[in-house]
């Protein structure tokens, strides 16, 4: 916001995890990292450089923060490995178990 | 030096823009505003003016252009009429919401449909909701004038500013016009500082979707909500009435000039009865007072400069003593009374005065309006029954 003597005047935000709210529970769909396929190794960060919310960790293994994702796709969208795929509904599955 | 030059309204608009050395001007041609774009689009091609003239695909894009621009703390401006005006709506909102000193001329035209390229205030009078100041003029003078005017107080108050003139009345008729140095403008008018965004390294998201109550921001601060930021424009908006009066009498001490800063008065001193109207058709009701007083009835008038804010405490000031009072305005609000009949007797009933009141909606897509038929209709209103009703509707009675 911008701010003056008697507070701010107009809607201003920074790019950070819940700038908006609680918004993870306005996701419909969640994005799983195959970190197989984004190893750390040579990697883009182009989803966290994409990412609306801020949300996506720039370490490996990457890590998104579920509750604030609002899953709008834009990563697995931006992905060149195709490292991210949207799964149907809000909560995050379980991993899979390594073999 | 100031110069007199003999312009039109248009080109007064202009030099006043260049005046204020305007930084950024995207526009949308459309009649009757055409000459104030191609005026100002000379003036950057011959290096007169130093400023980016951005050619827009329409209105909406003008109006956001110019809004982005403001954002980053460029000094702006365009200017539109009647359909333009409306393309813009959108547009109107966010500047306003946006908080951005945007100035606008607005040169007023009746609105399609029926096409017409003639004036009423139509236009104007249809963004009266998007929270910006409006401000009427009734010569070109007055034009250039508070068009300078209208920057310090859009920059004062972070609330853009729509200075309205009338389509062809003034647009295109010339006038004697001072236009003064840009030494008297630069003292008035000092370089706007923006509004702070753009720093190195920091990223902003303006006007984020934000919900009605207010929350923290992920820093833990205080934000306030939808609602919230809608009151304190509405609370500004108000209190830009001091500003815009303040302004007026500091233009004066510069420059010479006052227009009366939000309302002027014409023989009101011993007046009875009152007209009162917005921009040239103003201008022609003191012609139709001299002629009124000529029969007997002491009448003066008063002239709306500004209608957003609306001035109320000094309308009623200004007519507390009267025993009548009758509107003349370019515009209907469909299905009840003209704009400024609605807001004066609003105004009048609050402060418990009360007149004899009538209001009359004329000139209309350009139908031209007479000193002797504002005579006509307001001796009828002043004598008679107090009513609403339409001058000079021709094949039926008003």
């Amino acid at each position: 916001m911008a701010e003056t003597t008697k507070g701010p005047l107009f809607a201003r935000s920074g790019p950070a995890p819940g700038e908006a709210g609680r918004t993870g529970d306005w996701r419909s769909h969640t994005p799983v990292i195959d970190h197989e396929k984004c190893s750390g190794k040579d990697t883009c960060l182009l989803c966290w450089l994409y990412c609306p919310d801020g949300v996506i960790t720039p370490d490996f293994p990457l890590e998104i923060d579920v509750e604030y994702c609002k899953g709008c796709g834009v990563c697995a969208e931006e992905c060149p490995r195709e490292a991210i795929t949207m799964i149907e509904g809000r909560k995050t599955p379980a991993p899979p178990k390594r073999s | 030096m100031s110069e007199v030059k003999i312009i039109t309204a248009n080109e007064a608009a202009a030099e006043a823009a260049a005046l204020c050395r305007v930084q950024v001007i995207a526009a949308y041609p459309i009649t009757p505003q055409t000459p104030v774009t191609e005026e100002l689009a000379a003036m950057v091609e011959r290096g007169d003016l130093e400023a980016e003239y951005l050619t827009v695909e329409s209105e909406h894009s003008a109006m956001a252009s110019i809004v982005g621009a403001s954002q980053v703390g460029a000094r702006v401006f365009t200017a539109s009429s009647a359909n333009g005006l409306l393309y813009m709506h959108e547009m109107l909102h966010w500047a306003a919401g946006s908080r951005l000193p945007v100035v606008l001329a607005c040169v007023n035209r009746g609105v399609g449909a029926p096409w017409t390229i003639l004036n009423d205030q139509q236009d104007s009078i249809s963004q009266r909701d998007t929270g910006w100041i409006q401000l009427y003029c009734r010569n070109n003078q007055e034009v250039l004038d508070t068009i300078i005017q209208a920057y310090r107080i859009a920059e004062q108050t972070l609330i853009p500013v729509m200075v309205c003139y009338d389509g062809f009345v003034l647009s295109h008729t010339n006038m004697p016009v001072e236009v003064p140095s840009q030494d008297e403008v630069d003292r008035f008018l000092p370089p706007w500082q923006g509004q702070g965004l753009l720093e190195s390294g920091r990223f902003v998201n303006l006007n984020p979707l934000i919900l009605s109550e207010p929350r923290p921001d992920a820093q833990g601060n205080l934000m306030p909500g939808y609602m919230e930021l809608r009151h304190r424009l509405h609370e500004d908006v108000l209190a830009s009435l001091a500003v815009i009066h303040h302004t007026d009498e500091e233009f004066q001490e510069i420059f010479g000039r006052s227009w009366g800063g939000l309302v002027w008065r014409y023989r009101m001193d011993d007046a009875e009865h009152a007209l009162v109207s917005m921009g040239s058709l103003a201008l022609e009701a003191t012609r139709a007072a001299d002629s009124l007083r000529v029969q007997g009835l002491r009448t003066g008038v008063i002239g709306v400069r500004a209608y957003r804010p609306f001035p109320a405490s000094a309308l009623v000031q200004a007519l507390a003593a009267v025993k009548t009072v009758t509107v003349f305005e370019k515009d209907v609000s469909y299905g009840y009374a003209g704009a400024l009949a609605t807001d004066l007797k609003a105004a009048l009933f609050d402060a418990g005065v009360s007149v004899k009141f009538s209001g009359f909606v004329a000139g209309l897509g350009g139908r031209d309006v007479a000193a002797g038929q504002i005579v006509q209709a307001a001796t009828d209103a002043i004598l008679n029954e107090p009513r609403y009703g339409w001058v000079d509707v021709r094949g039926s009675s008003t």
